[in-house]
């Protein structure tokens, strides 16, 4: 009997975690909806009148255009230097593998504001700050490690000798490469796709700092919330919140079914 | 050997400080069932990966059909290999796993398929062509390893001791399906086991490895009766093994001065093996005969093993048929009375 009543207590309050979570975010979506200007309590009637003027304004539709080339730029990016290190990780002895590792998975531990900065910095000196791929090289560089991460799991996962079946039944390395290792990492490669594009969409600090004048959406959101309440911020933030959640429970939906099972 | 197929001459391995292989020479014929034996760590799965190429030799040659293979890269070779974990591409079904090879080779669709198709219905498995190979038991994904190797028609098949993750009934199953194929392709097959009754049953040829070096190479018949050295009279079947001098025509030991062939000069240190089959246990005193009593007994169905303690604690073994059993009433501390007839024992000069 008191177990249950502990597992009553426990969901309560697993329960209370996800409110506070997720409350803001629901209420940011709710908001989103509310014809009322402030986002005040009794809430006004239904309207999609926000959406509407963020699908009729150039300039959001200019910064949606510019987050999706970076985040899909980012993803490719990051997703292949990510398997290539986790390649060479599974693939190779060397000396000085645990710092190589080490040194691979160290700019998710920086501060992103000193990342930011740091990027800034070196793109300006390098000539190559305030385009649009300035930011697709800084959150290249971001997001390999988590690519990095889950392929580098999977590829724990191989029997170690599979590859050299297939070198042993006629393909050259690379063949085997293609034919073998790729289709063995295929849905971690998804996964590692979809986070690193997710992560990218919703990055502000780095893009604010080396994007100059091609605003990605978090930018635009923060120039709009500066400038006044506005509640199309609410519906900015909806859509790119369901984008992101999208992309994430894609990945999780791979690595848990795929990846975490065999 | 008139036609070698594969000759590995001078054959060195080593692994830094390591020496896996020391100067392994090995000739094996066309159409030759070869297995090598030996306990783990004897260098026989490096001897069989520098076959296939997997493996470079620190030195020596390995050659296939007269040509140098050293540095002929795996891919090239023409080597398969069936692996001890099958190593299966899960991503792949059974027929896609076939097909593989002739992939890699540019064979075309239509052409895969049906060669494919072909060695899974040769190998009864054609029902589980398109399942995946998670879901095949184990004798059906070592017939889908099989057919994966064979189905490019090589000359030489290489196991790496692909039944020793099989239950007892497959493996003897199994067996049967690779002295039946090895016969209808007449191909060469290297078999790497560390089981007796597998080399036993299958080999042509059996090469015994023992610490990186070859210490016996025979048809399995010789290795079994006339074993050629104390290694090989340990490792293979289950012999008695006593240590003696040679006093011309017999051979004295602890227990004994036995009648045998083949000693060395009078005086010299020599090993007399009688194997425990050849063995004759009675309870009644003999002329000649050992005293011994009972001190275990090991039951594998057909035949028992008697383990026995002489006067002076030497352990005898004995092979005796389950059937023979009743009349011998055995219970531990039974007294018995051992002998051999003078042609059972074989002689080892060296000590």
């Amino acid at each position: 009997m008191s177990g249950r009543i502990a597992t009553g207590l426990l969901l309560g309050w697993l329960l209370l975690v996800f409110v506070f979570i997720f409350a803001p975010i629901v209420a940011s979506v709710i908001f989103s909806f509310n014809s009322d200007r402030f986002p005040t309590i009794p809430l006004g009637s239904f309207t999609t009148h926000w959406y509407d003027t963020i699908f009729a304004d150039a300039e959001i539709g200019e910064a949606a255009r510019n987050s999706i080339i970076v985040s899909l730029s980012t993803s490719v990016i990051a997703t292949t230097l990510g398997f290539a290190t986790a390649y060479t990780d599974y693939r190779y002895r060397f000396r000085f593998k645990g710092p190589y590792l080490a040194l691979i998975l160290l700019p998710p531990t920086i501060p992103l504001i000193i990342m930011a900065l740091a990027m800034l910095a070196w793109l300006s000196w390098i000539g190559a700050s305030g385009q649009l791929w300035s930011i697709i090289i800084a959150h290249s560089v971001l997001t390999a490690p988590f690519a990095m991460a889950i392929l580098r799991l999977r590829l724990h996962q191989i029997d170690p000798d599979l590859e050299a079946a297939a070198w042993n039944l006629g393909s050259s390395e690379w063949r085997a490469l293609r034919s073998v290792i790729l289709p063995f990492c295929r849905p971690a490669i998804i996964s590692a796709a979809c986070l690193t594009a997710a992560i990218s969409f919703d990055e502000f600090a780095v893009a604010w700092f080396v994007s100059g004048l091609n605003k990605t959406v978090p930018v635009i959101i923060l120039e709009i919330v500066q400038g006044n309440i506005d509640p199309q911020v609410n519906a900015i933030g909806s859509l790119v919140f369901l984008t992101s959640m999208t992309l994430v429970v894609l990945a999780q939906l791979f690595f848990i079914a795929r990846v975490g099972r065999a | 050997m008139k036609d070698p197929l594969v000759v590995l001459s001078g054959v060195v391995k080593r692994f830094g400080t390591f020496t896996a292989v020391h100067r392994l020479d090995l000739e094996i014929a066309q159409g030759e069932f070869i297995a090598i034996m030996g306990p783990s760590g004897c260098g026989k799965t490096t001897t069989l990966r520098m076959i296939a190429g997997l493996e470079t030799p620190s030195e020596g040659e390995v050659r296939i059909s007269g040509q140098v293979m050293n540095d002929v890269p795996v891919h090239e070779r023409d080597t398969p290999l069936v692996w001890q974990s099958l190593a299966l591409f899960p991503f792949l079904n059974a027929r896609e796993n076939v097909e593989f090879g002739l992939r890699m080779r540019g064979v075309d669709t239509v052409e895969r398929r049906r060669r494919a198709m072909e060695w899974l219905e040769r190998l009864d498995i054609g029902a589980f062509a398109e399942r995946s190979v998670d879901t095949l038991s184990g004798g059906q994904r070592q017939r889908v390893a099989l057919a994966r190797s064979l189905v490019t028609e090589p000359r030489i098949l290489l196991l790496d001791e692909p039944l020793s993750a099989l239950d007892a009934h497959l493996v003897i199953r199994m067996q049967g399906v690779l002295t039946r194929l090895q016969r209808e392709l007449g191909i060469t097959f290297v078999h790497v086991t560390h089981s007796q009754s597998e080399a036993l049953a299958m080999a042509d040829r059996i090469v015994i490895m023992s610490e990186g070096r070859v210490v016996q190479i025979g048809r399995p018949r010789e290795i079994y009766r006339t074993p050629g050295n104390r290694f090989v009279a340990e490792f293979v079947g289950r012999n008695n093994i006593l240590s003696g001098i040679s006093r011309g025509d017999a051979i004295e030991t602890a227990l004994g001065t036995f009648p045998a062939a083949g000693l060395p000069a009078p005086g010299r240190p020599a090993t007399l093996v009688i194997a425990a089959d050849l063995v004759e246990i009675s309870q009644a005193p003999r002329d000649g005969a050992i005293p011994c009593s009972l001190i275990s007994e090991e039951f594998v169905g057909a035949t028992v093993t008697l383990f026995l303690e002489a006067a002076d604690g030497t352990e005898l073994k004995v092979q005796v048929p389950e059937r023979a059993l009743g009349e011998l009433n055995q219970h531990a501390g039974s007294r018995y009375h051992l002998s051999w007839p003078a042609d059972a024992g074989h002689v080892l000069t060296e000590t």
